[in-house]
Formats: structure tokens, sequence, C-alpha cells
């Protein structure tokens, strides 16, 4: 059976990045500037992606914007009819990029923050000056009438500051903001005895989103991604493998997900070798998990199984050494009581140290 | 800060600023696509979006609904579109 088109390509232009946030998404091999592909090379990937039936863009890093084309990206994909989307740290950004993103096209931004306080923020992203160079980008941003998400990585370490959090994000007057609990593969694995929140953190976290959702409602839109060690079933990682996303990498490797590269021995396609539509329809990678013929038990016979898709493939791998395996987050996973007492082990972890995300940092 | 906003039948609607409104060809079902999401539409939603002009009031809305679907109770239809309006002007989609 033909799968269904995907519905949005995240574009990660580049893995280069001011920043070194310790739970950052990228892989721990980050690939070098050398290897990126070039403008006519991404271009044509913007083109084949609208073809296939991608709805929307996302230009990600990395921090996309170290790519001088950037804008002429964002014009390719406005021309091929693709809602753009800007994920950036916005440190590199001016009045000037901001109104040439406009005019090329751009629709949105979506602004990441490390906390309220530039203290820790500036510390979370090993960046001095960093915090007070965003709140100056989120105002750009909002006065050339661009849509604006704060997005807001929370951890034991700065979970404290939510209410702060949401606040700040009303007052620089994003449309919605997101609450994004670390996910556990790449760097933020090598980071998750300094990272990870205990249990009555999550409480408080949750108690206060749905307090604030409800006061807020109308007035800013609240994602919030759980933490999903202290979870009872899976979330429906990317809504699927191979259902809804593709992601393309520096170089154009084409992946089911960001961190995919993270389950060694996967082989992935490259848009450079291989039409899109190819890779997307049948290639190994794709074909490997998508729907259910390849769950083994407990998923199989599970009501929930295309519900959450068995969760997520790489945290499967992470954990159990194998990507076929039920996401250890579900209670059913032979491997849960082994996830809910490392959280709450390493939540008393003493460490606040980092292994910055960086170059030299991998091994 | 931004208000809530309660929409009542005098209000006059519109798409809020950067959605886009546009039929999907790939999957053959219009579609609002907003930041960081895309809201496929039905035929009713679309319907009632498609007629959201910034001009035409709620009541003329609902009024243009009820000739072109006279099989449906008008007091449903109102319901329908009140509903649906706050809840897309709750996510943002719609603005007044």
């Amino acid at each position: 059976m033909m799968p269904e088109p995907p519905l949005a390509l995240l574009a990660e232009l580049t893995h280069r990045c001011p920043l070194q946030c310790p739970y950052c998404s990228n892989p721990v091999d980050l690939e070098r500037a050398k290897g990126e592909m070039t403008t006519p090379q991404w271009l044509r990937a913007i083109a084949e992606a609208a073809e296939l039936g991608c709805m929307q863009i996302h230009f990600s890093g990395g921090e996309p914007t170290v790519r001088r084309d950037l804008e002429e990206l964002v014009a390719g994909a406005a021309a091929a009819g693709l809602y753009t989307n800007l994920i950036t740290s916005g440190v590199l950004l001016d009045g000037a990029r901001i109104h040439a993103l406009r005019n090329a096209g751009l629709e949105h931004v979506q602004l990441s923050f490390q906390d309220s306080t530039a203290e820790i923020g500036d510390r979370i992203g090993g960046y001095a000056g960093g915090h007070a160079k965003k709140l100056t980008a989120a105002a750009l941003v909002r006065e050339a009438g661009l849509p604006l998400t704060a997005n807001f990585v929370v951890h034991r370490q700065n979970a404290h500051h939510l209410d702060a959090m949401i606040a700040m994000a009303v007052t620089m007057g994003a449309q919605r903001v997101e609450i994004a609990n670390v996910q556990y593969y790449g760097w933020a694995l090598k980071n998750r005895a300094a990272l990870m929140p205990s249990r009555a953190q999550l409480a408080a976290m949750v108690a206060l989103v749905e307090d604030l959702r409800e006061r807020l409602n109308g007035v800013i839109v609240i994602d919030f991604v759980t933490p999903d060690y202290y979870a009872r079933r899976p979330k429906a990682c990317m809504g699927g493998w191979g259902r809804r996303f593709l992601n393309i990498s520096p170089s154009g490797d084409v992946l089911p997900c960001h961190a995919a590269q993270s389950i060694t021995g996967m082989a992935f396609d490259n848009v450079r070798q291989r039409p899109l539509r190819d890779i997307w329809q049948s290639s190994d990678a794709f074909q490997a998990f998508r729907g259910t013929g390849w769950m083994p038990e407990p998923c199989r016979s599970c009501d929930r199984k295309e519900v959450d898709w068995g969760g997520c493939r790489c945290q499967a791998f992470a954990i159990t050494g194998d990507a076929a395996q039920a996401d250890p987050a579900c209670a059913l996973s032979e491997h849960h009581d082994l996830l809910v007492s490392t959280a709450e082990h390493e939540a008393e972890a003493a460490t606040s140290s980092f292994v910055y995300r960086r170059y030299g940092n991998a091994h | 800060m931004r208000e809530r906003m309660i929409l009542d039948k005098t209000a006059v609607p519109r798409l809020a600023p950067h959605m886009r409104l546009r039929f999907d060809h790939a999957r053959a079902v219009w579609a609002v696509q907003a930041p960081e999401r895309a809201f496929l539409l039905d035929e009713a939603a679309h319907a009632i979006l498609s007629r959201c002009d910034g001009k035409t009031a709620i009541a003329a809305v609902i009024d243009d609904l009820c000739r072109h679907f006279a099989d449906a109770p008008p007091d449903v239809i109102e319901k329908d579109v009140l509903a649906l309006l706050q809840d897309f002007a709750d996510k943002g989609v719609v603005a007044a």
C-alpha cells in the first residue's frame, strides 16, 4: 500500500551553531560545513518535498541563519507553495535580516530560549549575552509583523521558572509557546543525569500548564511536551514513523526523524542520489518501522498501536539496544521499570555540569 | 497583552494574519496553514471559514449557510457556526 504523503519537511540546513545546548537534538556526530548541500541542491530538495505533498517547511539546524542563502531557500519554498517557518536561536538576527526573510516569504518564526533569566539561559546555551540577543530578536520579529512562537526546553535546572517563561512569552507578543521537556537521545542522553527532572517537578509543571491553559485561553496557545520517562504510555513519536514528517540533514540524508541517526546500523538514502518521492515511499529506512507490521509484542496485540505507533524508535534503541522493541516509556514494556528507576535515580544526582554540544565533544 | 476574543453574531470574522486557506492537491482537501500546524477542513468547516471575509457579520454568514444547506435546521447551523468560529478564534486562526 502506498504511504500517505508527508505533512512537513524539517530542513536541517547546517549543524553549525553559536550555541552549545547540552540537549541539542542534532546527532552527536555533527556534520561539517564542507559537507553541506549547496543552494541549488537544497532548492531542488525543497521543490521535490512540495511536489510529494509536504505542506510546511521548517528551516532548522544547527542555526539556519548561518547560511547566507537562507533568503533564497525561503523564497524557493514559498514559490513552491509551502508554509515557511524558521526555527532559530535568534542570536544572529538583526532587523535587516528579518525584513529580508519576511520579504522572501517567511511566514512564522520559532525562537528558542534556554530559560526566563539571562543567568541560567546563558549558562545552558554556553553563549554569553545570548539571552539578551534573543529578547531583541523577539522584538524585531514582532516589529516586522511576523507571528512568533517562543520555545523553552525544560529540565531539572530550569523547571522552577516555568511560570516566568510563559509570562515572558505573553509579554513578548508570542501567539504560541512551546514548553518541551528534554527528550533523551544523542547529546541529551550524555547529559541526562544533569537534566532529568524529579517526579515532583513534573507534577508541578503539569498542574501549572493546566491552570495557565485555562486562564490564558485565547491569549496564547501552550503546547507542552511531557518527559516520557515518567509516562505510562509512550508518545506518538513523529506521529508515527514515516507517516507525517521527513527530515533532511545538512548533507542531504533523508531521515524519518531528526534523531534517527542515533540508531546505529541503519542506512539512510541521500536526496542528491535518489528522488525524494522514492525515498519516502520505498526506502528501507522509511519502511522499517512504518505502520504496524513490524511490531512485536506487547505492541502487536495492543489496542493503542495505531494511537502511539509503538512510541519512539530511537528511545527503544537507546535503552534496549533494539530499535524494534516497544518504547520503554510504555508501562507494558519489560524495560519500563528500568527506565523509571533510572529517571528517579538520576533526578537525585548531584551533578549540574554539562558536556556541551560542540564538534570536539562527541566522544 | 492580548485578551481572549468572545464571538457573537454581530462579530465580523476574518482569517487571522498569516493564516492561509488553500486547497491541498496532494490530499484533495481544503486546509488552513497556521504556525506549526495545519488544520484539514471538512466540507462544513470550509463552508464556514470561506465566508469569513472581514466584511460579513456572523449573522449573515449563518443566513447564507441556511440558504445553502436548506435541509439542516437553522438553530443547529447557528450553534455549529458559533462553536467552530470560537474554537478557531481561541486557536488564533480567526480574528474579528
